[in-house]
């Protein structure tokens, strides 16, 4: 079992508000992922969950009894660092096995369960080795076994894959939601990437400023933010914001439209400009059009797009795909 | 050509450190020379250097009028007992101040190091008192508690600087390994830090062994160590260059051996933060 369950919790240093008041229900199982931009506290949330912080209030309800009050050790988690903090000191096999050895479990039984976790994770050939003669990746599923031979009631990850370069980073994503199958277990993966929350998480929990602005799976929040915050945070690239006029014909503050919400012509449109800059990805390409009075606009184009820099270009948002705000930002329905 | 400006400066370079390491080692070998010499030619001038009969007669007289295996092994207990003192407080106190700091750790930090400004003499006598009534005079715990007390800011503030060295999140996995507190400290956070403490420890034993103010003034005979010994050649009946260097020498050589074998760890110790 691995429910965990926030209530008001809230986290102070000094008189520095980090957290002002978190609720939040996590189920038996799901995968979620805590993003937002660096410094809005997901790693604070992360490390209250953990224990490594006291809670300044509230509650944390693991299994459905109140550990707030319980020493790390005591909440029978798991967690795995961005800086992957293996011991140095350690082969990696003893790496693995120290939680085991520090919960007292026989010789024979670790042995066992230290040579599954390197069978399932790769490590077979490595377990005599020190941390530092092994590269990035490797140190990485160390730190991901030493948290699996516990059998915890979650797992808790605090960026695990920003130190990996950008294909390892894709090949160790697969492996975690893999673990994550097999295992069934509740995972809390942290990441200020949006890119890795839409793919991973079952439910994706967006921070802002230590508030949790919105909760939701990932196509619940690309079709029906919540806030202003999270309609900018949620998608690449960034969604399109328009004020003024343009707002106003849809009786909103501001409007906000996706660049692959956005059908181009070089003959009539709604909003008129000019291609400014274009970005080729092979597949799509990104067009900047400099809109007048509407600003810069973010543009996909499919493939290949026929028009360069400098052409005049007009746009029109697709219907229905219009999100609109009120003036502080939150959703009108 | 820029080569061969480069050559011209590394070879002053090196004449220069050589220069100055035999300008600081020369008070000791000229210590070791004039223990060989007889007393008349201890201070003879000009001075001889190396062309005089050589003798160990000085040290064969140092040996019989006093005991110096008494006086080694109460330097030994001296240096070691307060040094290992220190390690058991400074530890703990090193770990809280790196891992758990509070608002006032530097405050606190700089107040221990204050503690090092005062000259010693100025808590001579309250120091003499408090010994001569508790009976601590001329005894060995009484010597390793003020030994051990006058290096404890020099030993948490390497061990501070040490432990901070070393990433907080790798002692936070153990706490969620389930580590208890004083596990954390043994098979975590000691093993990382040996090279510190070790080289923390050795200068500490140097630091003690060389001490002579407090050894000097609060001992007479049962716990004086070394310095005592020399400072007994030291007397004011006659001038016996000769014999005080011989014991000299006979008290800096554990001393000497002890540094030369840990040279690379005490140079690892003192730069551990600069060269990671
Ligand atoms: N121990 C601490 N003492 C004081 N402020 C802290 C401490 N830990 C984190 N903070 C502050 O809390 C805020 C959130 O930090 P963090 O949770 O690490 O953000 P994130 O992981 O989202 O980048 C930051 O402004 C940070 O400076
Ligand atoms: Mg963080």
């Amino acid at each position: 079992m691995g429910t965990i369950v926030l209530k008001d919790v809230q986290k102070r240093f000094g008189d520095v508000t980090i957290i002002p008041n978190a609720n939040l229900a996590i189920e038996n199982g799901e995968f979620v992922v805590f993003v937002g931009p660096s410094g809005c506290g997901k790693s604070t949330l992360l490390r209250l969950i953990a224990g490594l912080e006291d809670v300044s209030a509230g509650e944390i309800i693991i299994d459905g009894s109140n550990a707030a009050q319980l020493p790390p050790a005591k909440r029978g988690l798991s967690m795995v660092f961005q800086s992957y903090a293996l011991y140095p000191h350690m082969s990696v096999r003893n790496n693995i096995a120290f939680g085991l050895k520090m919960a007292g479990q026989p010789k024979a039984e670790i042995d066992a369960k230290v040579a599954k976790a390197a069978q399932v994770l790769n490590l077979a050939d490595y377990l005599d080795r020190k941390p530092r003669q092994l590269s990035g990746g490797q140190r990485q599923r160390v730190a991901i076994g030493r948290a699996i031979v516990r059998q915890p009631k979650a797992f808790l990850f605090d960026e695990p894959l920003s130190n990996l370069d950008a294909a390892l980073r894709v090949n160790m994503r697969i492996e975690i939601m893999q673990l994550h199958k097999s295992l069934g277990a509740t995972m809390i993966y942290v990441t200020h990437d949006q890119v890795e929350a839409m793919t991973m998480a079952d439910r994706i929990v967006v921070l802002n400023k230590g508030n949790i602005e919105q909760v939701g799976s990932p196509l619940e929040l690309y079709n029906r933010p919540d806030s202003l915050f999270v309609a900018g945070f949620i998608g690449s690239p960034k969604m399109n914001f328009l004020t003024g006029e343009a707002a106003t014909k849809h009786q909103a503050h501001t409007i906000g439209v996706r660049p692959e919400h956005i059908a181009l012509s070089d003959r009539a449109g709604e909003w008129e400009g000019t291609i400014a800059l274009a970005e080729h990805l092979g597949a799509d390409t990104f067009l900047h059009i400099d809109a007048g009075r509407h600003g810069r606009l973010t543009v996909r184009a499919a493939g290949e797009y026929h028009l360069g820099p400098g052409s005049k270009i007009w746009l029109t948002p697709e219907k229905g795909r219009i999100h609109r705000f009120d003036d502080k930002g939150r959703a009108i329905r | 050509m820029a080569r061969a400006v480069s050559v011209r400066r590394r070879t002053i370079a090196t004449a220069a450190a050589w220069l100055i390491g035999f300008l600081i080692f020369f008070p000791i070998l000229w210590t070791i020379i004039t223990s060989f010499k007889t007393e008349l030619e201890a201070f003879s001038t000009p001075p001889k250097f190396l062309f005089f009969e050589w003798t160990t007669e000085n040290y064969g007289i140092v040996q019989e009028r006093s005991n110096y295996l008494r006086f080694v092994s109460n330097s030994l207990i001296l240096s070691i007992g307060s040094t290992l003192v220190a390690l058991l407080f400074a530890i703990p106190a090193a770990w809280a101040m790196a891992f758990a700091p509070a608002k006032r750790t530097k405050d606190l930090l700089m107040w221990m190091l204050s503690t090092k400004m005062m000259p010693p003499v100025g808590a001579l006598i309250p120091v003499y008192l408090i010994f001569r009534d508790m009976g601590l005079l001329d005894s060995r715990g009484g010597l390793i508690a003020v030994l051990f007390l006058m290096n404890l800011p020099i030993i948490v503030w390497m061990l501070y600087t040490y432990f901070k060295e070393i990433p907080g999140e790798i002692l936070e996995a153990a706490r969620m390994d389930g580590a208890s507190l004083w596990k954390e400290l043994v098979y975590v956070l000691a093993p990382m830090a040996v090279p510190g403490i070790a080289s923390t420890l050795l200068l500490n034993v140097i630091l003690a062994w060389n001490e002579a103010f407090w050894t000097l003034n609060l001992t007479t005979s049962a716990a004086a160590p070394l310095t005592a010994f020399i400072a007994s050649y030291s007397s004011p009946e006659g001038l016996f260059w000769a014999k005080l260097s011989a014991a000299s020498t006979m008290a800096i050589a554990p001393i000497l051996v002890l540094g030369w074998f840990a040279q690379k760890q005490l140079v690892r110790g003192l730069t551990f933060g600069a060269v990671k």
